[in-house]
């Protein structure tokens, strides 16, 4: 008998909520409000989804009711993704070690 | 147009980049690179996503265009936001998360043949499941989000919002997603599919109003949790495998900062869920507050104990975030250490409003994040300080968590505060905290309290010493 691929896709999903897991234990506490911004980033990937569901459309008409959505949520998921990743790169820049003519 | 099974490897690979994009996290070197990995892998995906469609007509310009101008907006906050206005701006990217994975699962609802998920009306059972339950969870996301943002931004109160039948009724709305879900996929009707939505709109908004605003740690993480798995929820619809190793890492990331923040206040999750908090307890606080004397002091006496002191522990909270007063405490703690007096840095885990807040502040003003500590860490050492500088926090510090068990903080992990020789705490007012109680601090025989906004207090105190 054949498995089913959904099977396949949800071993991923179980094994990666266990990376997630261990991974995000390992995150030192004062990055918490990094890796909220950056999880935030990277959950915007659904803009893969965004950008099929937009090229729906024919060439004649490029706008019909389900590519109009999908350009909406490119635009969301693109605020997000711009956002997220340079805010959390600009947090990430102030995170400076005492200086070494200190010690 | 490229093979579905090379997209997939080069999804499964920006899956990866993802994973050490949180990995890189784990130290602060390391995090810059990490962001770098993050960067990367949504570079492949996207680009594969273009290849994979293979459709270059005139729609991919309106793509490029919509990606165009939601980046520039989302460049534009990322750059103009200050560091004290964090929660809110997290609580806001979480709603446009929740919102996109609506409209993707709405466009995917009517346009099914696009998404290969079978025609309109007649959609596999199996993607029918997922994309409604990407789009219940997405609906909750965002409007819980909103909320949550209002609260934040103060546009709303922060303060809990309670009704009489409150939980009976959120209890029908989550059986009712269920039953309509149940329904939505045996008659395939898009009216139940609209009902869906809206309904999972309002259970959101009704989730988060009766939480209150120190809460909110708990509920942007729980937020943050919840748009990772409306994103596996869609990966799932699409058969995509980044989206759903992506929705697992952001589910679980968000799901253990919640339990962190739960464990910070030694409350379970439902009971911060439930909400109310801090709203229910105000007669009992008020009637047993009995006048007891306090010794205030100004700037002056302040400077003066911090000059004679060898070791200064400070423990910020959110009203330094509320008075932006972390850098007018950087210049203070420069002057200290010009004097050779040893300053470190406590944080409680919940002190300020999401997780880490009070870290980004003391960095942005410059402060090395060496000499910044947990509270486990450097709990030990307040015995041998000479003074604690409270500056904005509150209830972190209660010694009434340790020893009254009527309290509603009992058990909550506190900063050992009382054990320093002499206790400076910045305070606008004798207010109790957001758990509506006293602080036993303030009466202590060893505590100073300086009355005055955090920022001006930290600069006054800086020109005495």
């Amino acid at each position: 008998m054949e498995i089913d691929p959904l099977i396949f896709r949800l071993s991923i999903f179980i094994l990666s909520i266990f990376v997630g897991y261990y991974v995000v234990w390992s995150v030192t506490p004062s990055l918490h409000t990094p890796l909220m911004s950056v999880t935030n980033a990277i959950s915007s990937v659904i803009i893969v989804g965004a950008i099929i569901a937009g090229l729906s459309g024919n060439a004649d008409s490029v706008f019909n009711s389900s590519s109009i959505f999908g350009f909406l949520a490119i635009a969301l998921a693109a605020i997000n993704i711009f956002g997220g990743f340079l805010v959390t790169q600009r947090m990430l820049a102030m995170y400076k070690k005492k200086k070494k003519d200190k010690k | 147009m490229i093979s579905a099974n090379l997209s997939a490897i080069f999804y499964l690979s920006s899956g990866v980049l993802f994973i050490l994009a949180l990995r890189g996290l784990s130290s602060p070197e390391t995090s810059r690179q990490g962001n770098f990995f993050g960067i990367l892998g949504m570079i492949i995906a996207i680009t594969v996503t273009f290849l994979s469609v293979g459709n270059f007509s005139s729609g991919f310009i309106y793509v490029l265009l919509f990606i165009l101008v939601g980046g520039s907006i989302g460049a534009f906050i990322a750059y103009r936001i200050p560091m004290t206005a964090m929660p809110e701006l997290v609580a806001g990217f979480h709603s446009l998360v929740g919102l996109a994975a609506v409209f993707v699962a709405i466009s995917a609802f009517i346009n099914p043949e696009a998404f290969n998920l079978g025609i309109q009306g007649n959609i596999k059972l199996g993607s029918l499941i997922e994309m409604s339950i990407g789009a219940a969870v997405g609906a909750i996301t965002f409007s819980g989000s909103v909320i949550a943002f209002l609260k934040l931004q103060g546009i709303m109160s922060g303060s809990p919002i309670i009704f009489k039948g409150q939980h009976p009724l959120n209890a029908i709305i989550l059986i009712s997603i269920i039953i309509l879900i149940y329904l939505l996929c045996s008659t395939q009707s898009s009216n139940l599919f609209w009902i869906l939505i809206a309904v999972s709109f309002l259970i959101g908004f009704l989730l988060i109003i009766p939480i209150g605003g120190a809460d909110m740690p708990v509920v942007i993480s729980m937020l943050n949790s919840y748009s990772g798995w409306a994103a596996a929820g869609i990966g799932f619809t699409l058969e995509n495998t980044a989206l759903i190793i992506t929705g697992a890492l952001v589910g679980s990331s968000g799901a253990i900062l919640s339990y962190i923040m739960c464990k910070g206040m030694n409350r379970s999750f439902f009971n911060v869920i439930l909400g109310g908090f801090g709203a229910v307890d105000d007669k009992s606080s008020i009637s047993s507050k009995e006048q007891r004397p306090v010794k205030s002091g100004n700037a002056d006496d302040a400077a003066f104990l911090m000059k004679n002191a060898s070791s200064v522990i400070i423990v910020p909270g959110y009203g330094m975030a509320v008075a932006q007063a972390q850098h007018a405490l950087r210049e203070m703690v420069d002057t200290l250490k010009k004097n050779d007096i040893k300053v470190s840095y406590a944080i409680h885990p919940v002190a300020g409003r999401m997780p880490g807040h009070m870290n980004v502040l003391l960095a942005e003003a410059n402060v090395p994040y060496d000499e910044v500590f947990e509270l486990e860490e450097i709990n030990n050492d307040f015995a041998n300080a000479d003074v604690a500088f409270v500056i904005g926090a509150n209830d972190v510090t209660n010694p009434v968590a340790k020893t009254d068990p009527q309290s509603p903080i009992y058990g909550m992990p506190v900063l050992d505060v009382e054990k320093c020789k002499s206790v400076l705490f910045v305070k606008r007012s004798l207010s109790p905290g957001y758990a509506g109680i006293d602080n036993d601090l303030f009466y202590k025989e060893n505590t100073l309290m300086l009355f005055a906004d955090a920022k001006k207090m930290t600069e006054d105190i800086t020109k005495n010493l």
